[in-house]
């Protein structure tokens, strides 16, 4: 039957109704909803792995042993998984093995840009690339297909506007799972570099035959029209393609490595000028041009950077676009900002306060660099925190400044990549304030389980780690719990962690308000003692707004948007601040 | 029939996503083609959010170019002047005048504009404003006021009412249907 469903939840679909056995990933915007999908569809096991290396791996072991397998994760992710990557192209596989991976073009909600085809020409493995969720759902099976019938693994890659684009899908005959045989393959599986060595020749054999593959596979479609313009693209690009010049010949790539030589090479010379719309790096481009075949548009008139649109193709060409009227201008922005009665609010209000530096991390909490917060200095990658924090005390020593610099990690991410980080810390005898705000939950993809909540992604209970004994075997000693509501205790504990010379380690166990859905009575502002004084706004919270213009504008509580932590009115000198009896937030 | 473009805006938290799945539902009930787009993530909360619905007989791409809107649904009045652009000359604006103070208004950074609904009104000679939250409230819950928007542009819809309606009934929580459709039912009497 029709269903409108994300490129996302195609991909579990697919996944579900094409034999596969195994899922493990990582969440991580674009990508989580698939694994998401695939546990609430509930027909096949599907697991949230520590970080994006493990979720291959283990992926890797479901392949061998006989299930069809996919790991899932975002196009930075890939860069933690590109060790085992780059290995398993050599060992090839048992059962299919798919490789998703989410880029994320404009940047929606990511620390970079890269463009994921450069992994699949890197690895010498094919990728496909669907052009909507009918095209995502298909290709799944067609990946698993190509991945059993060369040995290889595929990467099924996706961007933003696949990933959580809706569109309609017709699922097709559901395949039932089945686990082949378990094989015990020395040669094929243990990469010894003198089976390696084998291995690459066979590598390199199988991109030849790939190549051949890719010529005749309907993946990659001519649909010829008006010959005056041909446009080679694929993905996202290509509906934008549509959208812009429904009467142009084009050359969809759904297998968009390795590249079809001989079919590009017979559509160029069917067409009269040659474009080249992609987005982001210039990968065909650049191979198109290399095959001596003139691409006349290309990345000479379309950004390297940033989405590809509708508007763009046409400007491109210098045809016209849709008028359309100026953004106004000076609007106030609207910035994401911590939930009400985040746990995280109270830490950067005193962080902010005592002008530290600050050595962050990806999640909810890296909004603690934004204003009127500011009070966080670098953000890297996941894990990286610590172990910047660990470099910046090290150098700040060499140079005789005697600033200790503080890392701020959430849960999800120290269990990724930060534990490596405190251990190394602790090994060399580091100095910083590591600050772990454990709110059980990753909170900025959506709240998933980690290994410090206590259930599995399917939701069943599970072992629950225990922050503190952790942190204590990875060679800290000084380990001392936190609660960010309380402000005066907050500060305490920081500048006593900041005066005490070695490794220190803050935990804060308030669990997320949003994924734990913790209601609290709502506070009010008393307008006869607010003085106007703006303290409290400090703490960038939306529940919080100035009442309408007058000399001094005093502040006032939003009642619907309150949850009442009780962190403003610790910034309140003159007692303004008080909970409304009997109250409960009905908005959060 | 050409391709009706809808946007949405509004701020995170607000119910703009199960807004834009009514409409996108109704339009696949309605016999048509059909492609949804927002960007989420880091504006989980709070932060301003959009999304795109295209219906008609072949939809491609499923982003909605500035200047091409045939309605533009905003769900707070700041967050209706910032999309206005994407209307086409003409478009349909329905915006829920109840606001919303962004963080860096709530941080005594940034003013709210006292003038939003007359630069509204000055910019566009084919809008409308609701206070939404009160006709949700009238309806049983102050949190339906994404259903009330959806109500103000039914009559706006290449989708008949009934199949809105039936698609509502659908996707609706058990306990919330009747709420809903009061809310639909305040919202298209507006």
């Amino acid at each position: 039957m029709k269903k409108i469903i994300s490129g996302n939840e195609a991909i579990a679909l697919g996944f579900t109704d094409g034999g596969g056995v195994f899922a493990s990933g990582y969440p991580g915007t674009p990508s989580t909803e698939t694994l998401e999908e695939v546990a609430r569809l509930g027909e096949v096991y599907c697991e949230w792995a520590a970080n994006e290396k493990v979720a291959l791996e283990a992926a890797i072991g479901g392949s061998i042993a006989g299930g069809r397998s996919l790991a899932t994760m975002k196009h930075v992710g890939v860069n933690v998984a590109a060790d085992p990557l780059m290995t398993l192209t050599y060992t090839g596989v048992n059962a299919g093995l798919i490789l998703m991976v989410a880029d994320d073009p404009g940047m929606h909600s990511s620390q970079n840009e890269q463009d994921s085809r450069h992994y699949a020409r890197f690895a010498k493995i094919p990728m496909l690339d669907p052009a909507d969720s009918q095209d995502a759902y298909d290709m799944v099976r067609t990946a698993f297909e190509i991945s059993e019938q060369f040995d290889t693994p595929v990467m099924l890659r996706t961007t933003t506007r696949i990933s959580h684009a809706k569109g309609v899908v017709v699922p097709r005959e559901k395949i039932t799972p089945q686990v082949g045989e378990w094989v015990k393959d020395v040669p094929k599986y243990v990469m010894l570099p003198n089976f390696g060595k084998i291995k690459h020749v066979e590598v390199e054999a199988r991109l030849l035959k790939l190549q051949e593959y890719a010529e005749t596979t309907p993946l990659n479609r001519v649909e010829m029209g008006d010959t005056e313009l041909g446009i080679i693209t694929s993905g996202v690009s290509y509906q934008h393609v549509r959208e812009a010049f429904p009467n142009a010949s084009v050359l969809k790539l759904g297998l968009v490595h390795p590249l079809p030589e001989r079919k590009i090479r017979e559509f160029a010379g069917s067409v009269k000028r040659l474009m080249v719309v992609e987005e982001m790096d210039a990968i065909f481009e650049e191979q198109i041009r290399a095959m001596g075949i003139a691409v006349e548009i290309g990345k000479n008139r379309l950004p390297l950077c940033g989405e590809i649109n509708a508007d763009l193709i046409r400007a491109a060409l210098g045809d016209p676009v849709a008028e359309a009227a100026a953004p106004v201008e000076g609007l106030p922005q609207r910035p994401p900002v911590f939930c009400p009665s985040c746990a995280h609010r109270g830490l950067f209000t005193i962080l902010s306060k005592l002008k530290t530096f600050v050595s962050g991390d990806i999640g909810c909490y890296t909004l603690g660099a934004l204003p009127p917060m500011g009070a966080m200095h670098s953000v890297i990658d996941m894990g990286a925190s610590i172990s910047a924090a660990h470099g910046m005390a090290r150098v700040n020593a060499i140079a005789g400044r005697d600033e200790k610099p503080v890392a701020v990690i959430g849960d999800s991410t120290f269990f990724h990549s930060g534990m490596t980080g405190l251990l190394s810390l602790a090994f060399n005898g580091g100095n910083a304030l590591v600050i772990i705000m454990d709110n059980r939950a990753t909170g900025m993809t959506g709240g998933q389980e980690n290994p410090g909540t206590g259930k599995t992604l399917q939701g069943n209970p599970t072992r629950q780690v225990d922050m503190v004994p952790l942190v204590k075997a990875l060679g800290i000693d000084n380990v001392v719990e936190l609660n960010t509501y309380d402000l005066a205790a907050t500060e305490a504990a920081i500048r006593k962690g900041l005066e005490t010379p070695g490794p220190y380690v803050l935990i804060d166990r308030n669990p997320c308000v949003l994924r734990y859905k913790i209601r609290k009575p709502a506070m009010t502002v008393d307008q006869d003692k607010c003085t106007g004084c703006r303290a409290c706004l400090k703490v960038a919270c939306m529940a919080l707004g100035l009442t309408a213009s007058g000399e001094k504008p005093k502040v006032q509580v939003d009642p619907n948007v309150c949850n009442g932590c009780g962190v403003c009115r610790q910034m309140c000198k003159f007692d303004a601040m008080h909970e409304i009896e009997g109250e409960n937030n009905a908005n959060l | 029939m050409p391709i009706f473009n809808i946007v949405i805006a509004g701020v995170g938290g607000q119910g703009v996503l199960m807004a834009s799945k009514v409409l996108a539902e109704s339009a696949l009930a309605g016999g048509l083609d059909v492609k949804q787009n927002e960007v989420h993530g880091m504006a989980q909360r709070g932060g301003s959010v959009i999304s795109f619905v295209r219906m008609g007989e072949k939809v491609a791409s499923p982003v909605v170019m500035p200047g091409t809107a045939d309605l533009l649904i905003s769900f707070e009045p700041l967050e209706a002047l910032r999309y206005l652009h994407y209307l086409k000359p003409g478009g349909r604006l329905v915006y829920n005048q109840v606001s919303i103070n962004p963080s860096t208004v709530a941080a005594g950074l940034a003013v709210y504009p006292d003038d939003v609904e007359e630069q509204i009104a000055a910019a566009c000679d084919n809008a409308l404003g609701v206070d939404a939250l009160a006709i949700a409230r009238e309806a049983g819950n102050g949190k339906a006021v994404n259903m009330v928007m959806v109500g103000t542009v039914l009559k706006d819809l290449p989708v008949t009412e009934e199949v809105i309606t039936e698609v509502v009934k659908q996707v609706s929580k058990e306990k919330g249907v009747e709420v809903n459709l009061r809310a639909l039912a305040g919202g298209a009497a507006a």
